[in-house]
């Protein structure tokens, strides 16, 4: 038990950045637009990140925060494609997201043969230094994201109008809501945070970027808000569960009496539990009911 | 001169492949109520929502109150004091009455945050001024059809409208719902609002309105005083010629019972019963009808006849032949037909060519398919031609053509071949006539009755009763999933089976029970 | 009637809404949007392109060589690209979006591992049944998918990218237990097990063109047939475009998405096992992803999911893949290929904007006609 304990600054650490992700992906999701890109977002804000903080790393200490700021930045542009795709275009949005994953595979590792002549960027020295009882910053972040958009989603006028846009489109445009603009808004947000996320991942979990880096995680982080019912309390308790079983799997081999096992088991231990939880707990009826369907103009 | 409170002069509207609006001009006069009536199709929600800012004409121009204007989007027709209560309500399901009301204008407090304390004073003032009794609290999903509506007037009124449009405001409600809503006409029009109703019923633009302006096919045919043009006069300006109101037929002679349902009971998708102790027969040679407000459990009704449904208790049973538990493909297969209500959504195929979609249901049978599950072109193509030419259908490229490009009325004339083609003992068929024009309306009738003369049963669900008085042998009205009674076509009388789809059994001699 | 349009106009819109000319555009799209990022990063684009031009042709503008090999080695890279292509453009037409087609190729050449080192050798009947076992391993995999979808609602997206994982840590697993295996390889496999072709080695001056050219050319055929000509096609493609009229009409929605995966894995699990068995003589413990899967997804969408569009969307693909050493010889970063896939995907995403511009145009021909008619 005590090593369990003991394990917490790691899960919160591991947890973190999913959190994150999730969020956005529920404000996204909530507008009513799909967003299978994160995982694409989180990998070009972690590029970013680990970029500008090799090279801004000996010169300030605030390194570490411009990174971070500059990586939500990337998310946030990034975003842009697939908003541009899906609500001027009306793209498929299941498509736009994933050709942004490819888009986003192929292009970090171009830049980065660009920049550092290999595959991954160049290590830096220092990732972000764990604070108060060994946890690192990037969980009071996700604690301020979740409340925040819990806070915006229920009490501004604002995010009352995104999930109207979420919920019935028409309903919103014939109260005289910018349906489009708003989506627009939330897509930015998903990616800011996206791009954050990846930030925060790659400067607490490793030390540089490479096209493996953030594995599954936006994935995970999707499941987290459909398990998570697209809720905040939901997708915190979502996140933590996900975020726990990811940890333990890197963990477990401290603990003696699972050392039988191989070390191919504790890394798929997340995957399996997602794919349970999905299966057990799918809440089709809980999602926003526009999500994902392309909002065209009519009359009523 | 009283003034225009709205002057829409020459406009023009176009989308692709048709011209709705076409010179239309239109004078509301100030606090009057002013009908636009035409069929579907004929160009009227096109030009209210040029009006509530949803869409700009192409040519034309508006003027409120004697000034022109250019009505961007539905916020500025909002604030030149144009509301609409639309015929879809435009509600969020599972945002409360309150919240419906205020979003897009909300309360705020000192902080920015949305002050819901205010709003519900407020929703609840307004609903007392003009009669409209709804709890603010409410959900929308928990209330009636008729409470709904009367949010989308509080909608408006909570913006300062001055001038309110209705959409088909009847279509969703029972007659006496019908009935409190022209009482709500009457308190709007003495608190000084003008109103626009939008409509295809002539008995309500007798009721309420005191001139109209009749469309059809986008143009504008004319205006006239309600109170000195008959009915039939305001009908063939909307339709162009004569109409007749009633088809020709003579009395049926029903044989053996096809249909039996016995004391059936179905659950909705949100687990509520919604057939409850249902019990029904139809038999060869005769049509029945199921008379009731939309939401009363038709949609369950036919889907568990169908097989769409699994039902909870009661039996199904056809020809004798306990079908209750039979799959969707054995019950087409035992003689069971299905007409269903939205033809795009739930009976064609868009993308499929004609030909394909004709043998929808067939296709698995040796006719058109070979050994090892080849399908036989040349047999499907044959049939399509066949039934092209039997059931007179209009099309780009014959058997070929991808049924996305047909009109509507060719594409129901299409489901009608389909099914009648299976030569099922029972023909089910559910809103057969919804948005088609006069003329696809007569023949789609006729094509019923012929039908019945063929000798086969028919169970006809609708939600107009003019058509259910028109071609049924019985009705059986439906309220909550529960008939109500049964009367006999030939003497049924409106207001009887209103009254029975509001829940109050009629005794033998027409009294309530 | 009198028409003011133009007839050239007219035909550029037919010309835009075929499906083929949206493929094509994308692609050129796609191209210029690569050979301008090479120019912004300072480097020649000719170097992609004599790269190309080498892979498809062999012959080597720099030096003025000719070689068959690059011919063979681009053939070989397309193969597994058109059999995943064909296994996303299979589910796509019943309205699935498959990106599971990397855990089904795994979960395929894993089991063609196992039996190439398992079953007897007899000669020929080795591989066959090495390459049926693949298609059926791949078919469960890609069913487990459909049986979610339509018993849970589980959302194939997340459920295929999961599986996807599932998959890969599975292969390294099982793989590893197999006596003589390290860490990255198992034991040599023996030649029947191999799907070596004398004939094309000889052809192709040595590449490894193997006879999985006649599994992609076959499977394309399943793939036409099943789809245009039985009764599980038409119930398929029924599903796909409407899935509530379909079942109104008695087709039984479950089975057929389930089918529908089954069939689509089956594909990507014959990529695994020619990739297994073609290209490699031992089988492989895999350290990371071979991502025809997930470039699968692209060659599906621009071959319009078809047989015959995959077929050459395939050896597109195959042409950028296997052009990647030659870039990097040519100072390219190789990950331009992705680039370009990714750019296409996205791009094609778009076509619903096409559809818009189309109706807008439409509207304009209205006005114009009515102007017409009203002279």
């Amino acid at each position: 038990m005590n090593s369990l304990i003991a394990m917490i600054p790691s899960i919160l650490m591991i947890v973190s950045p999913i959190l994150i992700t999730a969020a956005g992906g529920m404000i996204c999701e909530r507008a009513g637009i799909v967003n299978i890109a994160l995982e694409g977002l989180m990998g070009v804000g972690a590029f970013t990140a680990a970029t500008i903080h090799y090279f801004l790393e000996p010169s300030t200490p605030y390194s570490i925060w411009i990174a971070l700021g500059l990586g939500a930045l990337a998310g946030v542009l990034t975003s842009l494609i697939h908003a541009f795709a899906s609500i001027t275009l009306n793209a498929n949005q299941t498509v736009s997201g994933t050709g942004i994953n490819l888009l986003v595979t192929g292009g970090t590792a171009f830049l980065a043969q660009i920049i550092f002549k290999m595959e991954r960027t160049l290590p830096f020295k220092l990732g972000m230094m764990p604070g108060i009882g060994g946890i690192y910053p990037t969980a009071w972040i996700a604690l301020a994201v979740v409340i925040i958009a819990w806070f915006v989603l229920y009490k501004r006028p604002f995010g009352m109008r995104l999930r109207a846009c979420g919920e019935h489109p028409q309903a919103a445009a014939s109260a005289g809501i910018d349906v489009r603009g708003t989506r627009y808004i939330a897509v930015m947000i998903s990616g800011a945070l996206g791009g954050l996320a990846g930030g925060c991942l790659v400067l607490t979990q490793t030390i540089q970027y490479t096209v493996n880096t953030i594995n599954g995680a936006g994935f995970i982080a999707l499941a987290a808000v459909s398990f998570g019912r697209w809720l905040p309390k939901g997708i915190t308790a979502a996140s933590l569960l996900f975020g726990t079983a990811t940890a333990l799997s890197i963990y477990m081999v401290n603990i003696q009496s699972l050392r039988f096992l191989p070390p191919e088991f504790f890394s798929v231990m997340p995957y399996i539990i997602t794919l349970v939880t999905l299966m057990v707990f799918s809440g089709k009826e809980y999602a926003p009911r526009a999500s994902g369907q392309p909002y065209e103009r009519s009359g009523s | 001169m009283d003034s225009y409170a709205i002057e829409m002069a020459g406009i023009t509207k176009i989308f692709p492949g048709i011209i709705a609006n076409d010179n239309v001009t239109l004078r509301v006069l100030d606090n009057e109520i002013h009908a636009i009536l035409g069929e579907n199709g004929a160009g009227k929600s096109t030009l209210m929502s040029i009006l509530f800012g949803l869409y700009e004409p192409d040519s034309g121009t508006i003027s409120i109150r004697g000034k022109e204007v250019r009505i961007k989007d539905p916020n500025h027709a909002t604030s030149l004091g144009i509301g609409m209560v639309h015929q879809h309500f435009k509600l969020v399901h599972n945002y409360t009455v309150t919240e419906n009301i205020i979003l897009g204008n909300e309360p705020r407090d000192r902080f920015g945050n949305i002050d819901i304390n205010s709003a519900r004073k407020r929703v609840a003032e307004l609903s007392k001024l003009y009669g409209l009794d709804v709890d603010p609290d409410s959900t929308i999903e928990s209330i009636t059809v008729g409470m709904q509506q009367r949010v989308e007037i509080l909608k408006i009124l909570y913006r300062k409208a001055e001038i309110l449009i209705f959409d088909e405001p009847t279509a969703v409600l029972r007659p006496q719902e019908i009935d409190e809503l022209l009482q709500i006409f009457e308190r709007l029009k003495s608190e000084g609002k003008t109103i626009i109703l939008i409509t295809h019923k002539l008995k309500e633009i007798k009721q309420a309105a005191s001139r109209c302006t009749v469309l059809r096919r986008g143009k504008m045919v004319g205006t006239v005083n309600v109170n000195s043009t008959s009915e039939a006069q305001m009908a063939a300006m909307m339709v162009g010629r004569e109409v007749l109101f009633t088809t020709e037929k003579t009395k049926a002679v029903p044989g053996e019972t096809v249909l039996s349902i016995e004391h059936l009971f179905v659950r909705n998708s949100r687990g509520l019963e919604t057939i409850r102790d249902f019990s029904l027969e139809v038999r060869h040679g005769e049509v029945v009808g199921i008379a009731g407000v939309d939401g009363n459990g038709q949609a369950e009704l036919v889907e568990a006849i169908t097989g769409l449904r699994p039902l909870e208790k009661g039996r199904i049973l056809l020809n004798g032949k306990d079908i209750s538990r039979s799959s969707i493909h054995s019950r087409i297969e035992s003689g069971i037909g299905y007409v269903p209500e939205d033809r795009q959504k739930e009976g064609l195929v868009l993308d499929f060519r004609l030909d394909e979609n004709l043998i929808l249901k067939t296709y698995g049978s040796p006719a058109y398919c070979g050994k090892f599950g080849i399908l036989d072109r040349k047999a499907i193509e044959e049939n399509a031609r066949k039934l092209i030419k039997a059931f007179d259908i209009r099309t780009g490229e014959g058997a070929a053509t991808k049924v996305r490009s047909m009109s509507g009325g060719n594409q129901q004339k299409a489901v009608i071949a389909r099914e009648i083609e299976l030569s099922p003992d029972l023909l089910v068929i559910s809103q057969p006539t919804r948005g088609l024009d006069v003329g696809a309306i007569e023949n789609i009738h006729s094509r019923i009755i012929a039908e019945r003369d063929k000798g086969r049963a028919v169970l006809l669900i609708s939600f107009e009763l003019e058509e259910i008085m028109n071609l049924c042998d019985r009705i059986a009205a439906i309220s909550k999933g529960e008939i109500v009674g049964i009367v006999d076509g030939e003497s049924a009388d409106e207001r009887e089976i209103g009254a029975m789809m509001a829940g109050i059994a009629q005794n033998a001699s027409g009294e309530q029970a | 009637m009198n028409r003011t349009t133009d007839p050239r106009k007219d035909r550029l819109e037919r010309l835009f809404s075929n499906p083929k000319t949206i493929s094509i555009s994308v692609v050129l799209l796609g191209f210029l949007c690569g050979t301008l990022l090479i120019l912004i990063v300072g480097k020649n684009p000719a170097g992609m392109y004599s790269a190309l031009l080498q892979t498809l042709t062999g012959f080597d503008i720099t030096r003025g060589t000719w070689n068959a090999r690059y011919i063979g080695e681009w053939l070989t890279a397309s193969i597994p690209l058109i059999l995943c292509g064909l296994s996303m453009g299979f589910a796509a037409r019943t309205g699935l979006f498959n990106i599971g087609a990397e855990g089904q190729y795994i979960v395929g050449l894993t089991v063609a591992q196992f039996v190439a080192l398992y079953f007897p050798p007899v000669p020929v009947v080795h591989w066959v049944v090495a390459v049926a076992a693949a298609g059926l391993a791949g078919a469960l995999w890609g069913g487990i998918v459909g049986w979610l979808k339509a018993k849970f609602a589980v959302s194939e997206v997340v459920a295929t990218i999961m599986l996807n994982y599932i998959a890969f840590f599975f292969s390294r697993w099982t793989s590893m237990l197999i006596p003589g295996a390290n860490t990255y390889k198992t034991p040599n496999f023996p030649a029947t097990a191999r799907l070596t072709s004398p004939l094309f080695e000889q052809l192709t001056n040595g590449s490894r063109l193997s006879l999985g050219l006649w599994v992609a050319l076959l499977s394309c055929l399943i793939y036409w047939f099943i789809i245009e000509k039985t009764k599980t096609g038409f119930e398929l493609r029924a599903t796909g475009f409407n899935r509530d009229a379909a079942r109104y009409a008695g087709v039984r929605v479950t089975r057929s998405i389930t089918t529908s995966m089954l069939i689509a894995g089956m594909f990507a699990g014959f990529a695994g096992a020619v990739v297994a068995l073609g290209s490699f003589s031992y089988g492989r413990v895999l350290g990371g992803y071979d991502n025809y899967g997930f470039n699968g997804i692209a060659v599906a969408l621009i071959g319009n999911n078809n047989a015959g569009g995959t077929l050459i969307a395939g050896l597109l693909f195959g042409m950028l893949s296997s052009a990647q050493p030659l870039m990097q010889s040519r100072q390219i970063p190789k990950e331009i290929t992705l680039i370009i896939s990714g750019l296409v995907v996205v791009l094609i995403s778009m076509r619903a904007g096409v559809k818009l511009f189309l109706d807008w145009k439409a509207k304009k021909n209205a006005q114009a006609q009515k102007e017409a008619l009203d002279e």
